[in-house]
């Protein structure tokens, strides 16, 4: 192969699992096998999907958190399960994650405490987990934007010798955007271990792919960078663990970057806030409900007999345990203190803050 | 005592901080083997290796943001953007990521990124190459703004703002690149927030910083010779955090004020000195702040920056018109009801 053969992706999606929950008949395909994407064992595939269950029951509940006023707002990530699951358990121990206001389920799938990580969410802070201690950056709203954060944390891990590579998510709409283009291009020019995953739901609010790009498909963003790219079918949750591994295998072993592009869909409206009706027809929603990566997954299982319908009913259990628990903790009224407004502004508040402070807590006495 | 001019003491300041602390990383533009077009750089590549000086590719929002990420890694980045004008595609890097982290993270995560900008004109610049843009940043809380005046500012504020756990947007003058001071390296570096004053004075204090500091400085010699006003001069320095109590203290004591800024006038950082002497001096003032700026025009070609530029005589004139004789200011005034108001 060439060198450009070696960066270009598949030609169709890579796809181990059909929409029914059988098995592509003669494996994912030569082109995917020349790439080395390899079926992962059964024991990593059932938590994938116990997470992607549990996943989407921490998306349904913060959603119906929506209504109760007791979240702000929530952009639903429900359909995306696959792709907000099996990149975060490809992660280990030095790696860092870059998400967008999107990715709250990868969030709670990485661990996060739910009351630190809603905190946004809420309207508590602007985010409330320490990006440090937990190596997973703020979520990003202003698009794109974290690409370089990860780009420049990649290159960091890779002077501190880590080991570590840098997850970064990232929607379709936002690869138009010029810090998409620049993230690619520093973590290939430095040679960065970078993943950037982007979860292509085929709508950016209200606007459709086509009206953002003529690429025949987003991976091929990737190459003119020198950036290895692959597609694959964001709701097949075997070929999305499988391409995650060989990404971070590549990304760090000294490969520099990779690109996937996930073709999914966002099976709710972009926010609580917002009604999709307006722009894609219910027979388009159904279809794509009708290739619910879970459901895809847990056919296979229970077929194959990885899991059984008591295994089934243990997770459904305790996704309903976490359900109750972040109600609990969101029921709880927040005690938000006005003057740790001026706490974080700089180390150390200028002249001009401890003026406003004062007055703001003169205000605050009178109440 | 040795002349060295600003640039030397900049390039001096990131040759004692690359040395002091590994952390350091110095990128940009053309800042490796060039040393960077007004040679800031120079050398740094050579003497320190390309892990702590190196050139990025071209692009100013991928240079911060990905200094953002090496910040997290615990390095201190130092980043050139080549000309004020060419740091504009970096302005949602730097107003949504640099200036807030610390805000947003609840003060887990501080980023120590020093962004170095060559601004303002004066110096035979094209299109893009001679903006004044200090009071973007200024209006953006979580940056420290910071602008040196002297070789030995120059030196010390730029070691201050590598040390500094805050971002800060280090303003270099670019027509002072190449003046020149009496100086001994290494100067003490001390806390930002403290404006200098330049020149004491008795009648009239002049306010100002960066680009127009020698410019202030001359007119007050001109005043002295010419009008027998004894004008205090003060430079700011550090634009953030601002020195109320300095500039309070001269303006009570002259009576009088002038802010001078290059950059143009309207809801600039003039206008917010200005804002802040009546706020804090109205007692003691024996007439309104004036404010001598840049025109309200975009940044003009060569042949007419001398028209844009405030000089000498634009200082005096505005001077001249602080209610000397108790005659009210008319200047604003249509000619006719000038001269009622004088009659
Ligand atoms: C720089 C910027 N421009 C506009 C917006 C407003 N906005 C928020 S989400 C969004 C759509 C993004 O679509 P996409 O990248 O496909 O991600 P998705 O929301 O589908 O996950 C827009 C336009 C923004 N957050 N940031």
């Amino acid at each position: 192969m060439t060198d450009v053969q070696q960066l270009l992706p598949c030609s169709e999606p890579v796809r181990f699992l059909e929409p029914t929950g059988t098995l592509v008949a003669g494996g994912p395909g030569e082109e995917a096998s020349a790439r080395g994407y390899a079926m992962p064992e059964p024991e990593a595939l059932v938590e994938v999907w116990r997470n992607m269950v549990l996943g989407r029951r921490f998306d349904a509940q913060a959603t119906a958190l929506t209504k109760q006023g007791r979240l702000a707002v929530y952009p639903s990530s429900r359909g995306q399960d696959a792709c907000q699951v099996a990149p975060v358990l490809t992660m280990t121990g030095p790696d860092w994650l870059f998400p967008t206001y999107r990715d709250s389920m990868a969030l709670f799938v990485r661990g996060l405490n739910p009351a630190e990580s809603m905190a946004q969410l809420r309207g508590n802070w602007h985010s409330g987990y320490d990006p440090k201690a937990t190596q997973t950056g703020p979520q990003t709203t202003p698009l794109a934007t974290q690409a370089l954060h990860a780009a420049g944390a990649a290159y960091g891990m890779v002077r501190r010798g880590t080991g570590g590579v840098a997850l970064c998510y990232i929607g379709d709409g936002a690869t138009s955007e010029g810090d998409f283009h620049e993230g690619m291009n520093f973590a290939a020019v430095f040679n960065a271990p970078t993943v950037f995953v982007v979860q292509n739901n085929k709508y950016a609010i209200s606007v459709p792919l086509a009206k953002q790009t003529k690429a025949p498909s987003l991976a091929y963003k990737g190459v003119g960078y020198g950036v290895r790219s692959e597609q694959v079918d964001g709701n097949d949750p075997i070929a999305m663990l499988a391409v995650s591994r060989a990404a971070f295998e590549h990304a760090r072993s000294g490969g520099g970057p990779f690109l996937i592009e996930a073709h999914t869909y966002r099976m709710e409206a972009h926010t609580n806030a917002d009604d999709a009706t307006r722009y894609r027809s219910s027979d388009e929603v159904d279809e794509w409900v009708g290739r619910d990566p879970i459901v895809r997954l847990q056919t296979w299982l229970l077929a194959e007999g990885h899991i059984e319908d008591a295994t089934v009913e243990e997770v459904r259990a305790e996704g309903e345990e976490i359900a109750a628990r972040i109600r609990s903790i969101m029921n709880e009224d927040a005690v938000l203190d006005p003057m740790e407004l001026f706490e974080h502004v700089y180390a150390e508040p200028t002249p001009q803050l401890r003026e406003q402070a004062a007055m703001v807590a003169a205000e605050e006495a009178l109440r | 005592m040795t002349q060295t001019t600003f640039a030397q003491a900049l390039n001096r300041a990131l040759r004692d901080e690359l040395t002091a602390d590994e952390d350091v990383l110095v990128f940009g533009e053309d800042v490796g083997q060039l040393g960077g077009v007004f040679r800031i750089t120079d050398g740094l590549t050579r003497d320190f290796g390309e892990d702590r000086c190196f050139d990025t590719p071209l692009a100013e929002a991928g240079i911060a943001g990905f200094a953002v990420g090496l910040a997290l890694q615990g390095f201190r980045p130092v980043i050139e953007m080549q000309f004020d004008a060419f740091a504009y595609p970096a302005f949602e890097q730097i107003a949504s990521h640099i200036a807030k982290y610390r805000n947003r993270t609840r003060g887990k995560v501080n980023l120590p990124i020093v962004i170095r900008i060559p601004y303002g004109g004066g110096i035979g610049g094209v299109e893009h190459h001679c903006d004044s843009s200090e009071g973007y940043y200024a209006h953006t809380p979580g940056l420290q703004v910071v602008t040196p005046a002297t070789p030995g500012d120059a030196y010390s504020m730029l070691r201050e703002a590598i040390r500094n756990p805050d971002p800060v947007v280090f303003m270099e003058p670019k027509a002072l690149y190449w003046s020149k001071e009496d100086l001994d390296l290494p100067v003490e570096r001390e806390p930002f927030g403290q404006a200098a004053v330049r020149r004491e004075g008795s009648d009239v204090t002049l306010v100002t910083y960066g680009p127009q500091v020698a410019t202030a400085l001359k007119a007050a010699e001109v005043a002295a010779a010419e009008e027998d006003w004894d004008v205090e001069v003060v430079d700011l320095r550090t634009i953030v955090p601002f020195d109320d109590e300095t500039v309070a203290a001269s303006v009570r004591k002259t009576g009088r004020a002038v802010v001078l800024s290059e950059a143009q006038g309207f809801a600039g950082v003039a206008g917010e000195v200005a804002a802040r002497i009546s706020e804090r001096c109205f007692h003691s003032l024996a007439a309104p702040v004036l404010r001598v700026s840049g025109l309200d025009i975009p940044y003009p070609p060569p042949m007419l920056e001398h028209s844009y530029l405030p000089g000498v005589d634009r200082i005096l004139d505005t001077i001249a018109r602080l209610q000397w004789d108790d005659e009210p200011d008319t200047h604003h005034l249509p000619a006719s009801d000038r001269e009622q108001v004088s009659a």
